[in-house]
């Protein structure tokens, strides 16, 4: 007998075996609905269609109502109260005020619904439902969630220092709002598009560190003390290979302001990420590690050291922690998509589509890919992430770092046209990408294990692909 | 400087670095006055925006606040029987005469010198747009040569520091 | 306006500078951890820093084009090699505190006076 003909073990494979797809669902509506849902599918076309219109028509460019870019809007807003003669204080604190409650409603945003998305794409990962109890598809879970934390009572372990122990959660949140301003959402849509972007990113993201330190020493206990130990080690350590690639971005894009890196990805219609795959992997990998996100989340590794560096924050203050993690974790992806895919930027796109929505879309592809990581990677060893930062990533950033400084220069005063020269600098990047990485693990040792072994889990397990087949047996 | 503006944030500033500095100097736990220094140092940061140097800024809370202090946290880390008091020597009155006296002579100058300074418009006027390129420019062109020294300084700095705290199999082991 | 007579000038920011390096020298003068008195050292260096970039922006003689041959930004470029050896000496000296207290067991510098004979 086949296994496939087996009934289902548990009323958990029962529900995976009845989960419809969207598609299927879709069949299976009333009529009455298909008409009404045609009817709202012929308006959108139809607005859309206006809207196009508009847009080639050029009668939209610049107005305060041309909502591509919100820079529009507040740019008029800040022309027409200087009009009325005000003080020149009145504009600035409204647009600084506009601004930061646009970054505080979008992190906010996503504090509310980001653990419940994170929860629920882990669980198609790994063939589970995920939260689907509170409100429809589960989507009260991050509220229930957060009540059920405020509650909680606010314990404070004996031994600890009061003034350090209070003050890491609200520390630790502040990089991870001031990590927004340089973010270019579009292009004049950017809280502070200041002439040294760059550094302030880095320089801003380092300032975590030292919360994360206080949280674990104040706490008097030995396994917060490892884990903030392990994460500010690790932190310091690929903050360097962070820099080196953020510095060949630099060199090959010629500033340090987001803006104008987005604007040269634009002007040669290439993304970054093509044209340094070696850099676009060293960031992926050590913000990684910089925001304590599996495959290096070594600091709170639970099966070691029970939940590091926050091990006796109980209550709101263990929830800021995680809700940091969160915030980090899409403020990397702003930066992924600002530095290496091509920003607010999508080959003309953007004239048509709001740049934020583009930039949205990127930051939500790269969480995708961390959740993705998550849900794949075992955790590294703390000696073998250290040892991968040191002996691999920040060598072969220099060398990329090098390589790079000759294409810039190339690029810029060669005279070629800019197509040669880039596809050349692509070519080149791509070779060293291939043979280096291949060639340095070879030198200092990095093997795969003897003989590529078959998932013999997955196969045994099931996995989707066996559950359709169980559908299609009678 | 006239505007309100700068005006506010120059004596806001000043007041929490010198208020960070202070509590440095009195606070009973080494870890507390570790906070309080980069609180001092971030103000620091701040005073430097308002005088227009945006990229330094950028370096004190990269270099200070990011990493000297993470060095320091470390050095209080790996040196765990030592007084973590924060405790004053038998040198506090000393040290109180020098430094207040150090302090009223910069003062004093300070305040009592006609100095030749721009002001108004001429201010406004001298102000660069960017101070990232013109900073590049003269490190590589006019600086040059103290530019390379800096970078064999801070090579042969990092070999010290790995050379001094490096285990040595042999040493300390008296058999 | 209520700011109109505090205007900020040259003469202010020396002023702040000199009140901090004072604070960094009594403490480095007078703490006993050999971390602390790193801090009142970093301080004074930090107060340098400022004494630099406010001359760089107040000073008439580093206008644009350079009345005596002065570049305007020349105190940013000194204040990005105070920012060095400032942080080179401080791995140093920490490294340094670290192997003191191997031998010793102590980083307090009113014990770690085997010269004294």
């Amino acid at each position: 007998m086949s296994r496939a003909a087996l009934p289902p073990a548990t009323p958990m494979a029962r529900q995976i075996l009845d989960h419809r797809s969207l598609l299927q669902r879709a069949r299976t509506l009333p009529g009455e609905a298909r008409v009404a849902l045609a009817l709202l599918g012929i308006m959108t076309v139809a607005a859309l269609a206006a809207v196009g219109y508009l847009v080639i028509a050029g009668t939209l460019d610049g107005r305060w109502y041309d909502i591509r870019d919100l820079g529009n809007g507040t740019s008029h807003l800040v022309y027409w109260m200087e009009r009325q003669g005000w003080h020149p204080a009145i504009p600035y604190l409204t647009t600084g005020l506009l601004g930061g409650l646009g970054i505080l409603s979008l992190v906010g945003g996503w504090l509310v619904i980001g653990s419940w998305v994170e929860r629920r794409l882990l669980a198609k990962f790994q063939i589970r439902q995920g939260p689907n109890r509170n409100g429809p598809f589960g989507l009260l879970q991050p509220i229930a969630d957060a009540l059920k934390l405020i509650q909680k009572e606010a314990l404070i372990p004996i031994g600890a220092d009061r003034l350090l122990y209070y003050l890491p959660p609200v520390l630790i949140f502040i990089p991870a709002m001031l990590g927004w301003a340089p973010v270019p959402w579009a292009a004049r849509m950017s809280y502070v598009d200041m002439n040294v972007g760059v550094v302030y990113a880095i320089a801003i993201s380092s300032l975590g560190v030292l919360a994360v330190f206080l949280a674990g020493w104040s706490s008097n206990n030995h396994y917060a003390l490892l884990g903030a130990m392990r994460t500010v080690a690790m932190m310091v350590s690929y903050e360097i290979p962070i820099s080196m690639t953020l510095l060949s971005v630099v060199v090959l894009t010629g500033s340090l302001q987001l803006s104008q890196i987005v604007a040269w990805q634009q002007q040669y219609h290439v993304w970054l990420i093509i044209v340094l795959p070696l850099a676009a992997f060293t960031f992926l990998f050590a913000s990684t590690a910089e925001i304590n996100r599996t495959p290096n989340d070594i600091g709170e590794a639970e099966s070691e050291i029970v939940a590091g560096f926050h091990t006796e924050y109980s209550g709101m203050k263990a929830g800021l922690f995680l809700a940091v993690e969160l915030g980090n974790a899409i403020l990397v992806g702003a930066m992924m998509a600002t530095f290496f895919l091509g920003g607010y930027t999508l080959f003309g796109l953007e004239t048509w589509i709001p740049g934020y929505l583009i930039l949205a879309t990127k930051i939500g592809a790269v969480y995708f890919v961390f959740v993705w990581l998550r849900g794949t990677l075992p955790r590294f060893r703390l000696d073998q992430l250290m040892g991968f930062a040191w002996k691999f990533l920040i060598p072969l950033a220099i060398v990329q770092l090098l390589v790079v400084a000759v294409e810039a220069l190339v690029i810029e005063q060669s005279g070629l046209p800019g197509v040669a020269t880039v596809s050349g600098a692509i070519l080149v990047n791509a070779l060293l990408t291939f043979f280096g990485v291949r060639a340095w693990a070879n030198a200092i040792g990095y093997r795969p294990e003897a003989g590529a072994s078959t998932p013999i889990l997955t196969t045994a397990v099931g996995g989707l692909r066996a559950a359709a087949r169980l559908q299609a047996v009678p | 400087m006239e505007s309100p503006g700068i005006i506010l944030a120059f004596w806001v500033l000043s007041a929490i670095t010198v208020a960070g500095c202070l509590l440095v100097m009195v606070a009973r736990n080494l870890l507390h006055a570790l906070v309080f220094l980069v609180l001092a140092f971030l103000g620091m940061a701040g005073l430097f925006v308002t005088l227009s140097a945006d990229f330094i800024a950028v370096a004190q809370i990269l270099i200070y606040a990011g990493s000297i202090a993470v060095l320091m946290v470390f050095a209080i880390m790996l040196t765990p029987l030592a007084v973590r008091d924060n405790a004053n020597s038998l040198y506090v009155l000393p040290a109180l005469a020098a430094g207040l006296g150090m302090a009223a002579i910069i003062g004093f100058v300070a305040v009592s010198t006609p100095w030749a300074e721009l002001q108004g418009d001429a201010l406004k006027h001298n102000d660069p747009v960017t101070t990232v390129a013109a900073i590049g420019d003269l490190l590589l062109g006019r600086y040059v040569l103290p530019f390379e020294v800096a970078s064999i300084l801070l090579f042969f700095a990092l070999l010290g520091a790995i050379v001094l705290v490096r285990e040595r199999r042999n040493d300390g082991d008296p058999s | 306006m209520i700011l109109e007579g505090l205007s900020v000038t040259l003469a202010h920011y020396l002023a702040v500078s000199g009140v901090i390096f004072g604070i960094g020298a009594v403490i480095a003068l007078s703490k006993r951890n050999a971390v602390a008195v790193l801090m009142g050292i970093e301080l004074m260096l930090n107060a340098v820093n400022l004494t630099l970039l406010a001359f760089s922006r107040f000073s008439s003689a580093f206008t644009q084009g350079g009345a005596q041959g002065g570049e305007p930004l020349s105190g940013h470029v000194f204040v990005v090699f105070v920012l060095t050896v400032a942080a080179a000496e401080a791995a140093v000296a920490l490294a340094m505190a670290v192997l003191v207290y191997r031998h010793r067991e102590t980083v307090d510098l009113d014990r770690i006076n085997l010269l004294r004979g």
